[in-house]
């Protein structure tokens, strides 16, 4: 029976992993091409969340147009966040930067709370089925639904950095700005491209995490999980973004199983995550990706 | 240079200055259509700053920059990389990780029309323009010798392969002025000899306009049509390359004062 558990938690921590993982990349994504360590990666998701949500509580949408609706909505939020916020902000210190993302973090934390209020808010039924059986393991509808775009949205990345015009730009502006401006490269457009995608893509975690868990603040809370992985996979690697994503996602499922059979400490769900973190920092400061900064003299 | 015609580039009464360094001060000079241009001068004479000024990435204090008649003083170095002016850097900026295909292709970027959703679906002829694009990398690869190497990771190349990609990417982007500071620089004999056919080649052959950097006196001399010196931001000397050579202001500058008693009578005192 307990073996059957651990199965059904490792299944869970596979397709949260791939949410951490996809929110992940969206972050190193902004980290690469931008150098900005984006605090309110989380807030993206929530802003995600709220917007989906009021578009089918409220406006009475379906879901399948509110969907990408909400992601139209929030490309627009990125680059009008860019433009506003961030732009001003080139050649400013980087830490000036990062400064204001705590910043915007806690402004999208307040104004959602002022709009939507505190209490968490269900997400109306949208499959038929409470849950799906796979292998004899019950899985969320939501939760399938996530995988398989989670899965897309992956290789999507994957194809648009290798093969098109604006990726193949984006990786040029990530490694030399100056070089990627003197072969016609608009770096302010990239830029604004890195806050769109990631506050898009974001979002799909948003509202897959708000149809199982509810909609609320504890959404932003996302970001700060998304840490461990990216600092495990390695800050500038979108490989390394999924497969931290991966580990993390496994871990703390494990770790629950753990602390559930035998160690009852209670929360290590939440808290291993973070000795991984710390851990990783200690004997492997570039996570497993990350690329290595040698200074030749 | 008594053609009627107006020069491709002119650069008026440029000054550049850092806080209280001054870089550059009220140079003068004119590029016309089809010359190899050369500019020398001692270390620090403020030689890359004015490329930057003409490239974009400095905006000069004063004075102003025109490409075919055109102000281009306020533009942005991608604004003007789109009009056609192209440049290679004197540090190695190759994008290290991607292919020697790849960082090609980047020099592309602006000439690709179709968008991101069109491309994507390989609608509207996309497919056509990406060969013909292919194309004329093929023909840039060929004329530089580089096919070998097409799919290598371009950061685990050799110094001189990897000064002729950079030229190669430069190229794609198809300017009608190539900027390229020092490229020649740290290179064998051998290397500088294959390079100096390249830029005589590229000028020659393909008609391109360049302005070049470059330490090595042997080779400008020997492949320039004109020649100007910078010398702490001032310009010194415009001319033939005979004419620069036979030049005492230059000779001083390179060569220091001829007063050789003096420092050394400073020095006993």
């Amino acid at each position: 029976m307990s073996g059957n558990l651990l199965f059904q938690l490792l299944l869970n921590g596979l397709i949260v992993g791939t949410l951490y993982g996809v929110v992940a990349m969206c972050f190193v994504l902004i980290y690469k091409s931008t150098q900005v360590v984006n605090f309110a990666q989380g807030e993206f998701l929530l802003i995600g969340a709220w917007t989906c949500w009021w578009l089918v509580v409220d406006a009475g949408l379906p879901f399948w147009f509110s969907f990408p609706l909400t992601f139209l909505f929030m490309m627009v939020f990125g680059i009008a966040l860019q433009m506003v916020v961030l732009r001003p902000l080139i050649g400013e210190p980087i830490i000036s930067v990062i400064m204001v993302t705590i910043g915007l973090s806690i402004f999208f934390q307040a104004i959602t709370k002022w709009i939507f209020g505190a209490d968490v808010q269900p997400f109306p039924e949208i499959f038929p089925v409470k849950s799906v059986d796979v292998f004899g393991l019950s899985v969320q509808p939501a939760y399938l639904m996530s995988l398989v775009v989670s899965i897309l949205v992956m290789g999507g990345f994957a194809w648009f950095f290798k093969y098109s015009r604006m990726g193949l730009a984006m990786r040029a502006t990530a490694f030399n700005q100056q070089v990627a401006q003197s072969l016609g490269i608009s770096v302010k457009n990239v830029f604004a491209m890195a806050w769109a995608i990631s506050a898009m893509v974001s979002a799909l975690a948003g509202v897959v995490v708000g149809m199982v868990n509810g909609v609320s603040g504890a959404l932003s809370f996302f970001g700060i999980k998304v840490f461990p992985a990216v600092i495990v996979g390695g800050l500038d690697s979108i490989i390394g973004a999924i497969v931290g994503g991966l580990i993390i996602g496994l871990l703390e499922n494990f770790a629950e199983y753990v602390d559930g059979q035998w160690l009852h400490l209670g929360n290590l769900y939440t808290v291993a995550p973070f000795y991984v973190l710390i851990i990783i920092l200690m004997i492997k400061p570039y996570g497993l990706f990350g690329t290595h900064k040698i200074e030749r003299v | 240079m008594t053609s009627t015609a107006s020069p491709l580039l002119e650069v008026r009464d440029v000054s550049l200055g850092f806080g209280g360094v001054r870089a550059l001060t009220e140079v003068n000079f004119h590029v016309n259509k089809g010359e190899l241009f050369s500019i020398i001068g001692p270390n620090g004479a403020g030689k890359t700053s004015m490329l930057n000024c003409v490239s974009g990435r400095y905006k000069p204090t004063a004075g102003r920059v025109f490409f075919e008649g055109r102000d281009v003083t306020g533009m942005t170095p991608n604004q003007r990389a789109t009009i056609g002016i192209g440049r290679t850097f004197q540090n190695l900026a190759l994008f290290g990780h991607m292919s020697v295909l790849d960082n090609i292709m980047v020099g592309r970027h602006h000439l690709l029309k179709n968008n991101f959703a069109t491309g994507g679906l390989y609608w509207a002829g996309a497919q056509k323009e990406e060969l013909a694009h292919r194309r004329k990398v093929e023909d840039i690869i060929d004329f530089l010798e580089i096919a070998h190497i097409r799919k290598s990771t371009a950061g685990t190349l050799s110094y001189g392969l990897r000064k002729r990609v950079e030229l190669a990417r430069a190229m794609a982007v198809e300017p009608k002025i190539i900027l390229l500071d020092e490229p020649m620089a740290g290179m064998n004999l051998e290397e500088k000899e294959d390079m100096a056919r390249y830029i005589v080649d590229l000028n020659e052959e393909w008609g391109m306009t360049v302005v070049m950097i470059e330490h090595d006196m042997g080779v400008v001399m020997d492949i320039s049509h004109r020649v100007i010196v910078l010398e702490f931001g001032r310009k010194i000397a415009d001319g033939l390359p005979d004419e620069i050579m036979s030049n005492e202001r230059v000779k001083v500058a390179y060569l220091g004062v001829e007063d050789d008693e003096e420092p050394a009578a400073g020095a006993v005192a």
